[in-house]
């Protein structure tokens, strides 16, 4: 049996894995709940993100919170272009799904080019600096990753439930011909939410980039976990992401404390399986 | 034409292809069209279930990978030899499919991206399985001391023939079943799930036995494919790459065509194929993905749909103007509706038996809180037509749902001629004698009118062999006048067409009991009346009906009695005139002196 502060410790990462899955998702679970598109591109920005950011600070020393601020327009714009082009057809969710598979393998083609195959650490002080909170130690580079995801995911709700936007966002979610017919500018605001979903997956690529080592194939290997972490939460919603993300987060890393790393897939994916199962339809 | 012509190409093909290592094939192309028939197969596979049917399988790894290490663990560790390993491999793999089916072919809330979800997750589950017993237990498993057998001329070509085998295999199911009447059945489950249940359609079997075959068949090409690789490992095996790739083939080139994985595996296996050294390699992948994208955003139906399109348009152009074709429509179904009424005027109407056809008793249904139907009884007569009445939100379309098993009953029972039908599902009451329609047209999207037909008449009545069934379906299309819509989809439908074909699939199945839901609603006045007339003829052909209605005048005139529901239970019932003037009846749909406003 480990220690009560190994299992402390496990319980404080896998918040932090948990709060980084719960970015991740909420951006996609944005974008398929009410653009009704699954896109996979999505995770091909989080990782262009995460390589710019460490291009950006490996290079030219820029902190990687000031990388935030200059990457966060560049890829709105990119959601913004996409959504530009993805309105001109009309397309079902899983064509959404395919043809964003495709851009995302030109994506990753595109970064080994730049960056080759190897793997790459960005190292920063956020990583150096550490504090310890009821005896667990955390770095600078994971706290920040939890208050990002916090602060996302309250930007996300305030904007959902207390502007006329998110008004008008929910309610093209529920009805997209409806809310058409009551005035809402419904390709308007899809370009401003693709671009907003880009957004949030640049932020999500930045705190990938300050806790771990890149790859680009490591653009595929999250695709399961984050799928199970939209689909366990409601979609549009813009805390669900992240109470899923840091239920599965944790049930990993005690799973990975307590039985073995490798065991850790199966806690998660079981969960999913389970909760589809138990999901009730409406009639 | 095609239907002809495909298969002699097809064994052509197959013939040069077996020819192939003979004649001095090279051994790199020998391995080459071996990765094709690999994709080939696993992509074909996969249509059989989730490109007909719609339920698309993100797991088609996970039955790929437990023939890998089916391969793996029954020729290695229990000394099987090739072919048994190969078929056990198989059927562990559609062992797994039913467990899973059974599992989830149930529930309605697991369609869509819950299905891909589901099988995804299964995916990750097994793999995290394997990894951490003796099956793998990490390190992986070589697979060098297993023999092949030797097929062919030289040793490259052994398994050159057994990826060629699988792949005409898988291609040659895809054929059968696509024009059997399972997947017909499985097409229709594609355009619309609950519909296809109503018209006879057994779906859970047939999700089943789709699912099935196609694990079977992709758990044999993983085994085959474990002894080409001969070394397995779980993180080769089971990664998104498999899924992803077929589900793109399968789209790319079709999925809802038996020849479109395979046209789709060829393209993305050359494309592939073309760059393959180095940086060219990687360039490569950024213009193959550009290139997926761009070919689902314009051909979002594949190649093969694209091109079936395009042909279809083609045809109808050929047709003529359809703006005279439509104004010929309607006169020449009026005469035809005409000779048919005289000839009924000479029999005279046959009056109402006193045979109970459909009896139903204490009949409820609560959807939580709310009792949509709070113990109807009510009995049809044979050769009778029933008007159903009631405001809007008053039970008819749940009493509708309920008798014809799309939703099972709370309480209470359904007789059909003195058998208890309200414990059978939808396909089954369907089979047994009761049809209905939808208010709103609800057609097969992706199939023609004929073919709409022909499903109803296959599925709901007595087991017709397809051409029966066919012959059977075009004379409904001339009973309802839609003869010359027969090869269109019913897209190219007005809603009064819409309306007519949705009646000549009810009747195909030549049902005891008609359930009618607003056929007439939103037609004109001239449509109204050749509805009345048709209505009139269907009930002179020995089939009783439950009308419900809002046009009052053909209620007034079809209807022999009247029942009149209002929230869930009948407040009246009898002949029209009496019923009309029920001041239960007037409050209903008027409300009280003191509640109106």
């Amino acid at each position: 049996m480990p220690s009560a502060n190994l299992l402390f410790q496990a319980l404080a990462s896998g918040l932090f894995m948990g709060a980084l899955y719960g970015l991740i998702g909420l951006g996609l679970g944005l974008g398929w709940g009410i653009l009704k598109q699954i896109n996979l591109s999505h995770f091909a920005w989080v990782f262009l993100s995460a390589y710019l950011t460490y291009e950006l600070k490996t290079r030219f020393g820029i902190d990687p919170l000031l990388c935030l601020l200059i990457l966060l327009p560049v890829f709105a714009l990119l959601g913004v272009l996409l959504q530009a082009v993805l309105a001109k057809f009309s397309i079902t969710p899983f064509n959404s799904l395919m043809a964003t598979f495709g851009l995302t393998v030109s994506v990753e083609a595109f970064i080994q080019l730049v960056w080759s195959a190897d793997f790459r650490r960005m190292n920063s002080h956020y990583d150096e600096l550490k504090f310890r909170l009821f005896g667990v130690i955390v770095t600078y580079s994971e706290a920040l990753t939890m208050l990002l995801s916090l602060v996302c995911c309250f930007a996300v709700w305030w904007v959902l439930y207390k502007t006329d936007i998110g008004k008008a966002l929910r309610a093209s979610a529920e009805d997209p011909d409806i809310a058409r017919a009551f005035g809402i500018n419904a390709s308007k605001l899809s370009l401003a939410l693709s671009g907003a979903c880009a957004a949030l997956a640049c932020c999500a690529g930045v705190c990938v980039a300050l806790t771990f080592t890149l790859a680009p194939s490591q653009i595929f290997a999250w695709i399961g976990v984050i799928f199970a972490v939209v689909m366990m939460g409601k979609l549009a919603s813009a805390w669900a992401p992240l109470v899923a993300g840091l239920v599965i987060g944790v049930s990993e890393s005690m799973t990975m404390a307590l039985i073995a790393p490798t065991w850790a897939p199966l806690v998660s994916f079981t969960l999913l399986i389970l909760i589809l199962l138990m999901r009730r339809s409406h009639d | 034409m095609t239907k002809r012509l495909m298969p002699m190409l097809a064994a052509l093909v197959l013939a040069i292809l077996i020819a192939g290592p003979y004649v001095g094939l090279p051994a790199h192309l020998q391995s080459l069209l071996y990765v094709i028939f690999f994709w080939v197969s696993l992509a074909t596979s996969w249509n059989l279930l989730s490109g007909y049917s719609g339920y698309f399988s993100f797991g088609h790894g996970a039955f790929f990978g437990l023939g890998m290490y089916g391969m793996a663990t029954f020729a290695t560790k229990l000394n099987l030899s090739f072919f048994p390993s190969v078929l056990l491999s198989g059927l562990v793999a559609a062992a797994l499919a039913l467990v899973i089916g059974a599992l989830v072919f149930r529930l309605k809330s697991i369609r869509g991206e819950s299905f891909a979800l589901i099988t995804l997750a299964v995916t990750f589950v097994l793999s995290t399985l394997i990894v951490n017993t003796p099956i793998d237990g990490g390190p992986g498993v070589y697979l060098m001391g297993v023999s092949t057998p030797a097929i062919g001329p030289t040793a490259a070509s052994s398994f050159y023939y057994l990826g060629l085998g699988m792949a005409a295999l898988c291609v040659f199911s895809a054929y059968v079943l696509f024009h059997s009447k399972m997947g017909l059945g499985l097409l229709a489950i594609h355009d619309d799930e609950d519909v296809a249940e109503v018209n006879g359609v057994p779906t859970f079997a047939l999700k089943m036995a789709a699912f099935a075959l196609s694990s079977f068949l992709a758990g044999m090409m993983g085994s085959i494919h474990a002894l080409y690789v001969s070394y397995v490992t779980v993180s080769e095996t089971f990664n998104i790459n498999v899924p992803l790739t077929v589900v793109l083939m399968s789209i790319l080139g079709g999925a809802r065509h038996w020849a479109g994985p395979t046209l789709g595996a060829i393209l993305i296996t050359l494309l592939l194929n073309a760059f393959t050294d180095g940086s060219s390699a990687l360039v490569g992948r950024v213009v193959i993905g550009l290139i997926l994208t761009l070919s689902v955003l314009l051909m979002p139906n594949g190649i093969w749909g694209s091109l079936s399109a395009r042909l279809r348009g083609k045809k109808v152009q050929i047709k003529g103007d359809p703006l005279s074709e439509q104004s010929h429509a309607d006169p020449r179904g009026r005469d035809l509706l005409s000779e048919r009424t005289a000839e009924l005027a000479i029999k005279g109407v046959t009056p109402v038996g006193t045979k109970v056809v459909l009896e139903v008793k204490g009949l409820t249904k609560q959807f939580f809180a709310i009792k949509a139907l709070g113990g109807i009884d009510l009995k049809l007569y044979e050769g009778e037509i029933l008007g159903l009445l009631g405001p809007n939100g008053s039970g008819k379309s749940t009493f509708i749902n309920v008798v014809t098993g799309h939703f099972s009953a709370s309480s209470g029972e359904i007789q059909l001629l003195g058998r208890d039908v309200s414990h059978l599902s939808a396909h089954e009451i369907r089979k047994s004698g009761i049809s209905r329609t939808y208010q709103i047209p609800r057609p097969f999207n992706g199939l023609t009118v004929l073919q709409n037909v022909v499903l109803s008449a296959q599925y709901g009545g007595s087991g017709a062999s397809e051409s029966q069934a066919t012959e059977q379906a075009l004379q409904w299309l001339e009973f309802t006048g839609l003869s010359d819509k027969a090869a269109d989809l019913p897209d190219a439908l007005n809603l009064h067409q819409r309306k007519f074909l949705e009646l000549a699939r009810a009747l195909a199945a030549r049902p005891q009991v008609l359930l009618l839901d607003e056929v007439l609603s939103g037609l004109t006045p001239s449509e109204i009346d050749l509805a009345v007339q048709t209505i009139r003829l269907i009930r002179q052909r020995g089939t009783s009906i439950v009308f419900v209605e809002h046009v009052m005048s053909a209620v007034m005139a079809l209807s022999d009695r009247l029942v009149v529901l209002d929230q869930g239970v009948v407040i009246a019932s009898g002949a029209p005139k009496e019923v009309m003037n029920d001041p239960h009846v007037v409050r209903a749909y008027l409300g009280d002196k003191v509640e109106g406003e």
